[in-house]
């Protein structure tokens, strides 16, 4: 190590490695300048001014965007710093509804600790604060943007890691907000109910939906069966609620004891509709593999990714599995079987799952997935909200006794828990085609490094089987922009919006350190090698559900409760810009695909055209032309809709027949 | 893609321009910049061209006319001619005259006399309102003499829509001389020698600019022109935007050249539809010409040029702001480093300069670095445009060398201080402030400092991009404190906390100030909140936006006193410290105040005393011009 | 000129012209504010679903859009009145009573708080920084017409003056 590799922090030497700026050089030597913008994954803002450092001969610089050099003689406790963190703290505090004792994010809020930490204990400025109404649209997430410190954290991840940008920055100055297009409600966008802006939300501007009231509800109904389902990844988080390492055995074992003194009749593991999702799904592919099926089949267990495809690759949800996830799958299996077994009627039984996903919030309301007005999942509370709940009880998590889940469905092989892990999806897969290979096996090597994306091939008995992992959905969507450019050839995908896959997920309790996520990656597998069984084929309950009831995977019954199907959310569509003058009379609709495709294959000119003839006829009275957005069939256009006949390849001459065609049967 | 690079021969457009100018025997030039735009100039320029045809006098409005034989005059629109209270302006050469305030209906007599007669039309001219004197024109107004017009020498007198004028008169040999005697570090050595330095308001050494991008890695390099000129109350980028459009795009081309870029983008204001429409005519004037494209002057230098227009974000006049806007985005700085040097426009090594830097750019590489250096002081060669402003006799468009003082540019070229009711009275004279919403203000113990980036930047005042609005006695330096802080907060872009809160406060305590709610802790909080604010935003905005706060409560401290602790605004000018009232004693009750109130405040019966409501009361003052018995006071 | 509110259908001449501006800007991202300058050239405002077509077209969230709208000054999300009223508040302005005529249009429209356009879609009243007429300060410009000079009173009789023209 050569001298000139490091620089002065407070007089104290520091090395300088890699680091991309003197943030990173600071935290290595023990100190942890408050920043509220700063994300390591994140592009550097470097809008909140808290890391504000005093660097000689340049004055105070921003730690998060200033660049190390060697030399460089940093102060971080200057009269001055202070006074400016301060004070940026007091501006923050006056600037919106920071009445902590009535806000959910009390506890685990930055702004809130930060305030305590640097002593600032009174607000000296009143400039008026805007009405700013809360957000209630979705699901999954709640946003108070009276809160909201514009530190743009969710904005940026939503836009760089997730690629979908559903929510930005709007109008200026002390005007400026955070919001979705058109300060519409989050859940009127795209927004696919990831949580990942909840997550990275320092303070209680968005945080997750509380369902907490309404489980506590079911619980408190005599009349109310309350049976619950726990998501592989809660076991390998919820410990660190309660001060436990990852990695302790007995989370589990104390998890089904709290929910049992909560008042759950039965407790039972998603990890065992994870084990039938490999039967289901692994068979859907081995079939379109042999016979020349949609490749490369996409997993559909995350409801983010499921959502992101609807609203901008439904040319790819044919691709999508048409499995139900786990948590469905064990919704409508639940509600078929346990009302016979529990001796209940279906109405009274109430499905919750503990999730740490606030995508399955989401999923839970697909209508798909229930009957009308009694869906197959009822409630949905994240691992969050559970450790919440044990708190309210005031159970003692750390102290309660050990015991098991209720079976036939708390039974599962390790292959169902490393769903929780990105990869695991894969690996639980593999493990049906392949059995179990060793952990130095390449291909499991693969499966198991924490890079975003992973690609492998594996030897089975219908040749090689290219198999492509991913987490964050702007990686997905650049996975799916090279199979479809030709790039990539791949049979299977696996898709998990959160880092880490769904340990990361936006429900668990919030981290933003590799570290932890590794923590609860290695937890999951150590339980998984602690099982008796690893491979989904050989969970014998799993087994009974099929000759049981379901005969075979992908029989028609099997269909019938374990399958789903998806539906297209473009953007604009079906009503399309209406484009004629006159308003008033009913018209017939005249719809002119205007997407890409049709664009390159001329049908504005079409357009135009028809317009022009629609009016020499003097037809204008009678028909709506409209612009629409994009009728998939981009490979046939362009596409034309009069009324509810749809023209591929339309020409004006095509477009004019049958629109004299229709006017000709509207009349008679 | 012009086939005509090889041949194009400068000297040859700038004669054969020339030996067609010079059939004509005069020349009239009717300044069309924006102020005398609004003044009806073109009307003038209309009345003009055809009366001068009624008459039977041959006036060409081009020189692209067929016959040969020669003409009594061409007229020509021009930019900016600096004189803009005097405006609508017209100047005739050779006779060395300058018509003001030329009315449609004055050019019949102008025609006649001056034009035929030879004679001068005495009541067009202007007069030194504290002597009387009578001035014919540039040669002998104070306003012009004073002066040392050199980026803004041709602005007020050519067509800036013809480039054969701009040719003939020297323009594009600067970027000839570059392209084909120079190299790129002999270009930059010779802008470091002339000590040439930013002019929109950052100051930094424009050579030394130049050189950190020229030796960046080859690639995809570009130029850029901040003509965002976004203070309020300044107007020089326009005018030569308007005036001389070709010195900027020749400006452009020498950087362009001297750093390895061959894109360029010109970033003017869309509150400019001039000096928009007028560049990118001149864009188009030089590709046709062959000035810009492929292969200039037969070298392997390429350049082309975009004209964006900004709009309606003061903020995009801070350069990475800018960058981001022209990248289509909302126009929010980025943190620097890395300056736009090393990446800029979509990550490449980026020039941006202001308007008048690169006017001035053409002139250097022409004269000569030394001839630059001859002017100004030694630390800021050169010259610098002002907008003067406010109560000021001649408000305008100046451009004096650095080191003047400010009592030349208020007293020898303004002609004084106005005071209440519009007549000259320099002991009225109060504060100027100079920099706009960036800047600080300078009162009687600075006016015979020369003036210069340094000891601007050392009395705590800057020359920021060269607005100077003076005022009188009658102003509240706490409500211009205020306008100013208004002007930020709306224009702050809401990236930072200490900009975007910070200054919402100040305002909030500002506001508190003059509304007569200030406490005893107004006044050190809105020192600490200013301190702060100035350290810690993220740009040049942020960093800024507590001059005038700062410095009007060093120069002035005692005005503010007097709004905290005694609820008084010495100057009269804040309202809610000053309640209006009709006297008693004078009411005669004739209605007529109330009657003429935009907003019926006032009630009465006839004949008996009328009240104002205060709560309705607007403060526009039209009761008391009304009001015949002078009874309303207050206001 | 018909003025379109988001409830109105779009003339097909407007919305081909929408198609236009894509496509002579290239379907750029990076040109988005030119794109939207020439929408609201055509529009007088930027209507909401020719935002989120435009972002469709150009492939970046509508988000994105309505934020770059939102920044800028000149960009309108309103419909504007018929007649534009933007009265200069530049330094030589201000310092010379641009805002009691502010005041004074304010209370002679009768807009209500936070407003900018009367109801009857007959004016908007904007504030807008210097116009460059300084010596005609203060100024008014209602829609291309600069009037310079203006006090309360003359600016109550030119409203007066449009609204008689309008046969109100």
């Amino acid at each position: 190590m050569t001298a000139e590799m490091n620089l002065t922090i407070d007089g104290l030497q520091v090395d300088i490695q890699d680091e991309k700026n003197i943030l990173e050089v600071i935290r290595k030597a023990h100190i942890e300048l408050p920043t509220f913008c700063y994300h390591s994954e994140l592009s550097v803002y470097g809008a909140c001014r808290l890391c504000m450092v005093e660097v000689e001969g340049r004055g105070l610089v921003a730690a998060c965007s200033t660049a190390p050099e060697p030399g460089m003689k940093l102060r971080t406790q200057t009269p001055q710093v202070r006074e400016l963190r301060k004070m940026n703290i007091e501006l923050l505090l006056a600037s919106g509804n920071h009445d902590c004792p009535t806000c959910g994010k009390s506890g685990s809020c930055k702004l809130q600790s930060l305030a305590e930490r640097l002593g600032v204990t009174k607000i000296r400025f009143k400039a008026p604060i805007p009405e700013r109404p809360l957000d209630t649209s979705s699901p999954s997430i709640l946003r108070d943007p009276s809160k909201c410190i514009l530190c743009g954290d969710c904005v940026r991840f939503c836009d760089e890691i997730q690629g979908i940008g559903a929510i930005g920055f709007t109008h200026r100055g002390s005007e400026a907000t955070v919001a979705p297009a058109f300060n519409k409600g989050i859940a009127e966008v795209d927004c696919v109910n990831c949580g990942q802006c909840a997550a990275v939300c320092p303070v209680g501007a968005i945080t997750v939906k509380s369902d907490i009231e309404q489980v506590f509800a079911a619980l408190g109904d005599p009349a109310k069966t309350v049976i619950v389902q726990v998501a592989p990844a809660v076991r390998s988080a919820i410990g660190e609620a309660f001060g436990l390492p990852n990695d302790t055995f007995s989370t589990m074992g104390r998890i089904v004891s709290a929910l049992r003194r909560l008042g759950f009749h039965k407790v039972y593991d998603t990890s065992f509709t994870a084990d039938l999702t490999i039967w289901e799904e692994a068979t859907e592919f081995l079939q379109r593999k042999e016979k020349g099926g949609k490749l490369p089949l996409f997993t559909s267990c995350c409801p983010a990714w499921v959502k992101l495809v609807e609203h901008d690759l439904p040319e790819i949800l044919d691709n999508l599995s048409s499995c139900r996830s786990p948590q469905a799958m064990f919704g409508s299996l639940a509600k078929e079987i346990l009302p016979g077994k529990l001796g209940v009627k279906r109405e009274d039984l109430v499905v919750v799952s503990v999730m740490p996903c606030t995508a399955k919030k989401f999923e839970a309301t697909r209508p798909e997935l229930g009957q009308v007005g009694a869906p197959d999942t009822d409630l949905v509370i994240t691992t969050q909200e559970l450790a919440r709940m044990i708190q309210d009880a005031g159970l003692v998590f750390e102290e309660l006794p050990v015991e098991s889940l209720d079976m036939p469905f708390g039974f599962k092989t390790g292959a169902g828990v490393i769903f929780a892990n990105s990869g695991g999806v894969s690996e639980a897969v593999v493990r049906y085609v392949a059995g179990q290979l060793g952990e130095e096996s390449p291909a499991i090597r693969e499966l198991r490094s924490d890079r975003s994306r992973r690609t492998l091939e594996l030897p089975t008995r219908l040749g090689p089987v290219r198999i492509g992992v991913v987490y964050g959905l702007a990686e997905a969507q650049r996975l799916v922009k090279e199979i479809q450019a030709g790039e990539s050839d791949l049979d299977f995908v696996e898709v998990m919006a959160c880092p880490g896959g769904c340990i990361g997920g936006a429900g668990q309790p919030v981290t933003h350190s590799d570290k932890v996520r590794g923590q609860r990656t290695q937890a999951i597998r150590r339980v998984d090698a602690a099982l008796d069984l690893h491979c989904p084929q050989e969970n014998h309950y799993v087994k009974e559900i099929y000759s049981e009831r379901l005969e075979t995977p992908n029989s028609h019954q099997a269909h019938h409760l374990l399958h789903t199907h998806y539906q297209s959310r473009r953007r604009i569509q079906g009503e399309g810009i209406s484009l004629s003058e006159v308003t008033g009379v009913p018209k017939i609709p005249v719809s002119f695909c205007v997407g890409t495709a049709c664009h390159l294959r001329g049908a504005e000119v079409l357009l135009k055209k028809v317009m022009a003839c629609v009016e020499e006829e003097d037809l204008g009275e009678r028909f709506d032309v409209r612009a629409t957005f994009c009728m998939e069939a981009c490979d046939r256009g362009p596409t034309v809709k009069v009324d509810d006949i749809v023209l591929h390849g339309a020409t004006v001459e095509s477009v004019m027949g049958l629109i004299r065609e229709v006017l000709v049967e509207k009349v008679e | 893609m012009s086939t005509v690079a090889m041949d194009l021969n400068l000297e040859k457009i700038g004669t054969d321009y020339d030996a067609v100018a010079s059939r004509c025997a005069r020349r009239v030039v009717i300044c069309a910049g924006t102020g005398c735009m609004a003044g009806g100039a073109l009307k003038v320029f209309k009345a003009m061209h055809e009366e001068a045809k009624a008459q039977g006098i041959s006036l060409e409005i081009n020189l692209d006319f067929e016959e040969t034989g020669d003409r009594d005059g061409l007229l020509t629109k021009s930019g900016c001619q600096g004189f803009c209270q005097m405006g609508p302006l017209m100047s005739i050469e050779p006779d060395g005259i300058l018509y003001c305030g030329v009315k449609p209906a004055d050019v019949a007599e102008i025609l006649r006399k001056t034009f035929r007669g030879g004679e001068l039309v005495e009541r067009l001219l202007y007069k030194v309102p504290a002597t009387g004197q009578v001035c014919k024109g540039h040669g002998d107004i104070p306003f012009y003499t004073q002066q040392k017009r050199t980026v803004l020498a041709a602005c007020g007198s050519m067509d800036p829509e013809d480039v054969r004028e701009y040719i003939a008169r020297g323009g594009y040999a600067g970027i000839r001389k570059a392209v084909l005697e120079m190299s790129d570090e002999d270009i930059c050595k010779s802008m470091l020698d002339s000590g040439l330095r930013g002019r929109g308001g950052g100051g930094f050494p424009t050579g030394r600019k130049w050189d950190l991008t020229r030796i960046q890695p080859k690639g995809k390099k570009y130029i850029v022109c901040n003509g965002d000129e976004g203070d309020p109350g300044a107007f020089m980028d326009r005018s030569v935007m308007e005036g001389n459009p070709h010195a900027v795009i020749e400006g452009m081309m020498i950087a362009a050249r001297a750093v390895g870029a061959d894109e360029g983008y010109v970033y003017v204001r869309a509150e400019y539809p001039l000096a928009v429409a007028r560049l990118r005519r001149a864009v188009k004037a030089a590709e046709e010409i062959g000035i810009l494209g492929e292969a200039i002057f037969g070298s392997d230098f390429s350049f082309r040029l975009q004209v964006m227009e900004g709009a309606g974000a003061f903020v995009c006049g801070e350069e990475t702001a800018l960058l981001a806007s022209i990248e289509g985005k909302r126009g929010m700085p980025m943190p620097k480093p890395p300056f736009p040097a090393q990446s800029g426009l979509w990550g490449k090594p980026t020039v941006i300069n202001n308007v008048e830097t690169l006017a001035s750019v053409p002139l250097i590489l022409s004269h000569g670095p030394a001839w630059y250096r001859a002017m100004g002081t030694a630390k800021s060669p050169g010259t610098k445009t002002f907008a003067l402003t406010g109560h000021v006799a001649n408000t305008g468009l100046i451009e004096v060398p650095f080191g003047a003082t400010l009592r030349q540019i208020v007293f020898e070229i303004g002609g004084g201080i106005t005071g209440k009711d519009g007549a000259i009275d320099n002991d009225a004279f109060k504060a100027v402030q100079i920099g706009g919403p960036s800047g600080g203000c300078l009162t009687r113990e600075h006016l015979d400092l020369p003036m210069d980036f340094d000891s601007l930047t050392s009395i705590g005042a800057m020359v920021g991009s060269g607005g100077l609005v003076v005022m009188n006695q009658s102003t509240c330096m706490v409500r211009i404190a205020k306008f100013f802080m208004q002007f930020t907060q709306n224009e702050s872009c809401g990236k930072c906390v200490p900009c975007r809160e910070g200054t919402k406060q100040m305002l909030q305590l500002l506001d508190d100030i003059t509304e007569g709610r200030a406490t005893e802790e107004t006044l050190p909080l809105l020192e600490q909140l200013a301190r702060n604010v100035k350290l810690g935003s993220l740009c040049g905005l942020g960093k800024t936006a507590p001059n005038p706060v700062l410095s009007t409560l060093k120069q002035f401290r005692a005005e503010y006193e007097a709004h905290v602790h005694r609820k008084v605004c010495p100057s009269r000018e804040c309202k809610a410290l000053v309640t209006p009232e009709i006297k008693a004693d004078r009411c005669k009750g004739c209605t007529l105040c109330a009657r003429k109130c935009p907003v019926g405040a006032i009630e009465g019966e006839r004949k008996a005393l009328h009240t104002i409501d205060a709560s309705k009361c607007i403060r526009c003052g039209v009761c008391v011009e009304a009001c015949k018995f002078n009874a309303i006071s207050g206001i | 000129m018909s003025i379109n509110t988001s409830e109105a259908p779009h003339s097909a001449r407007q919305f081909a012209k929408v198609l236009q501006i894509l496509a002579s800007f290239g379907n750029e991202e990076a040109k988005l504010v030119p794109i939207l300058q020439a929408v609201q050239e055509e529009y007088r405002y930027l209507p909401e679903e020719v935002m989120t077509f435009v972002a469709t077209a150009l492939g970046v969230p509508p988000a994105r859009v309505y934020g770059v709208a939102t920044f800028y000054g000149h960009f309108a999300l309103e419909p504007k009145g018929k007649y534009v009223v933007r009265v200069c508040d530049g330094t030589a302005c201000h310092v010379k009573g641009s805002q009691n005529l502010v005041d004074t249009l304010r209370g002679i429209l009768k807009l209500p708080e936070g407003k900018k356009t009367t109801p009857d879609m007959l004016f908007t009243l904007e504030t807008v920084s210097c116009l460059g007429a300084c010596g005609l300060a203060p100024a008014v410009v209602i829609n291309e017409d600069v009037h310079g000079l203006m006090t309360p009173e003359s600016t109550a009789a030119l409203i007066e003056g449009i609204r008689r023209e309008e046969g109100l």
